[in-house]
């Protein structure tokens, strides 16, 4: 009788500590699937970045100095390998992007040109996807690492050795989600 | 207070009731014309009505389930995108962006040609889901508000509203269609009697079918109303704020689709319910109380905005 008992907690038992680690599992999926696609879009923003210089070259000759920035942030935030270090690199790009866009506004032929248009579109939109996406990775991040922290999961964390998360940061505070309210009344 | 694991679990459960009540519907029709008309029940003892009946509601939940988001698309002359035209190009950056926000697959993105800024979702899961707007959103909402829009959409797609919502479409609109020929048939019917033509009237049981369709008709709006309920459109608002961490933009965006003065044109009662903002434009939607919770399909936009405001301002305070 005794034995059965003790047999049934076991099962139990086991089947619990499977449940929790593949939860932890998913969870970790998720953020490794939330990094690739902040990855992606870091790409995109790089690829897209010697086209721009091409269309602008010629009409801001005098404007070397930021250009030369633009190309020098690009070529760190390529080379950039861990989370951290390319959140930093990302962060320069950003405001060499934004100086040049900046200076764009004094040539009104620039200003109005279809590609430029386009390209800033394809920028913002770029920039946006990046935000967004590193807003979903942190918010996943997050998850995972409250995981990892309270009982009981924390103990099938340390088990088998699951690494806390690290949050893509950047300059401006990270957003919150804002609080809800869904009452009828 | 809804979460959406509850909103998702009321959600399927609602779509299996609605496929199950029409099964019934039907069934029960077939039953009726069995029993009494055509008597082929005791003389071959197959229930030829029944059967037909039956397999028309497999038929048409099938059809709700696997191509609702096609009769939807179809009903509201929806186009694909065209990427040479800057306005659809960002309309895709945008959704992308808010894919990404919200972690869902990309959707399939359409546009119909109407002067009326409106949005709407449908399609099955995440996997198979679509989004629309009006080229008329396209033309007056800047980038964020657009933003916004989309991610009320996404918001509707997360929490699993969709298929329920073209279930409802497609069902529903079957129905209508029915009762739409069960009216036809009666005046039709009354016609032939008045003038004592050779045929006795209608018979009594087919009578009693079409009574009873007429009959089902009024109800509908009422049981869109009742599945689809305001607490939904409220739900993907704030779905959309979570996406954006920006809830005036949809504030903003409501202001506009609610400023707008005409009605969009290809949306009628079956589809109305689909959209961002009651694309017809009752005035029953700017009413409270019990009665105008149960029958309208969306909520006052001025309530909504109201709670977008509400919303910004905790947000503002605890950052």
């Amino acid at each position: 009788m005794f034995g059965w008992v003790f047999l049934g907690i076991l099962v139990i038992l086991i089947i619990w500590v499977i449940g929790m680690y593949n939860n932890m599992v998913t969870l970790q999926n998720q953020v490794q699937n939330g990094w690739q696609q902040i990855d992606v879009q870091l790409k995109r923003r790089h690829d897209l970045i010697p086209n721009l210089l091409n269309t602008v070259k010629g009409a801001m000759e005098f404007e070397r100095e930021t250009l030369s920035r633009v190309i020098e942030a690009r070529a760190r935030a390529v080379g950039a390998q861990t989370v951290s270090g390319k959140g930093e690199a990302e962060n320069m790009l950003t405001q060499a992007l934004g100086r040049l866009f900046a200076l764009v506004e004094n040539y009104p032929d620039l200003k109005s040109n279809q590609n430029i248009l386009q390209f800033q579109e394809e920028l913002t939109s770029t920039e946006n996807r990046i935000g967004f996406a590193r807003q979903f990775y942190n918010d996943i991040v997050a998850q995972f690492n409250i995981k990892r922290g309270v009982f009981p999961s924390n103990i099938i964390a340390a088990l088998f050795g699951f690494k806390a998360g690290e949050y893509f940061q950047t300059e401006e505070a990270a957003k919150e989600v804002p609080k809800v309210d869904l009452s009828l009344k | 207070m809804t979460d959406i694991y509850s909103q998702q679990r009321r959600n399927r459960r609602l779509t299996i009731v609605l496929i199950a009540a029409f099964f019934i519907i039907l069934g029960i029709l077939g039953f009726a014309i069995d029993s009494y008309t055509f008597g082929t029940l005791k003389t071959t003892g197959l229930p030829v009505a029944t059967l037909i009946a039956v397999s028309l509601a497999g038929i048409n939940g099938f059809a709700a389930y696997f191509y609702g988001d096609n009769v939807v698309l179809f009903s509201l002359r929806a186009q694909p995108l065209q990427f040479e035209n800057p306005l659809h190009k960002k309309l895709h950056n945008v959704v992308t962006e808010m894919a990404l926000a919200s972690g869902l697959p990309m959707p399939k993105i359409y546009v119909i040609p109407d002067p009326a800024p409106n949005a709407f979702a449908t399609g099955r899961d995440p996997q198979h889901a679509v989004v629309g707007v009006t080229e008329g959103l396209l033309e007056t909402m800047n980038r964020e508000e657009l933003q916004a829009v989309i991610a009320h959409e996404m918001g509707h797609i997360k929490n699993q509203d969709i298929l329920l919502m073209t279930v409802v479409t497609v069902l529903v609109g079957t129905i209508v269609l029915l009762s739409d020929w069960a009216l036809r048939a009666w005046r039709y019917g009354g016609i032939r009697t008045r003038r004592g033509s050779k045929s006795k009237g209608m018979h009594p049981v087919m009578l009693l079918i079409i009574v009873l369709f007429a009959l089902l008709a009024p109800l509908l709006s009422r049981i869109i109303a009742m599945t689809v309920s305001r607490q939904r459109e409220y739900l993907a608002d704030a779905s959309s704020s979570e996406f954006t961490r920006n809830p005036l933009s949809l504030a903003s965006a409501l202001e506009k689709i609610a400023g707008a003065s005409s009605p969009v044109k290809n949306a009628h009662k079956g589809t109305a319910h689909l959209f961002i903002s009651d694309p017809l434009q009752r005035k029953l939607d700017n009413k409270e109380g019990l009665f105008a919770d149960v029958m309208s399909t969306h909520p006052p936009i001025e309530k909504r905005i109201e709670r977008l405001r509400r919303m910004a301002y905790i947000y503002e305070r605890t950052t």
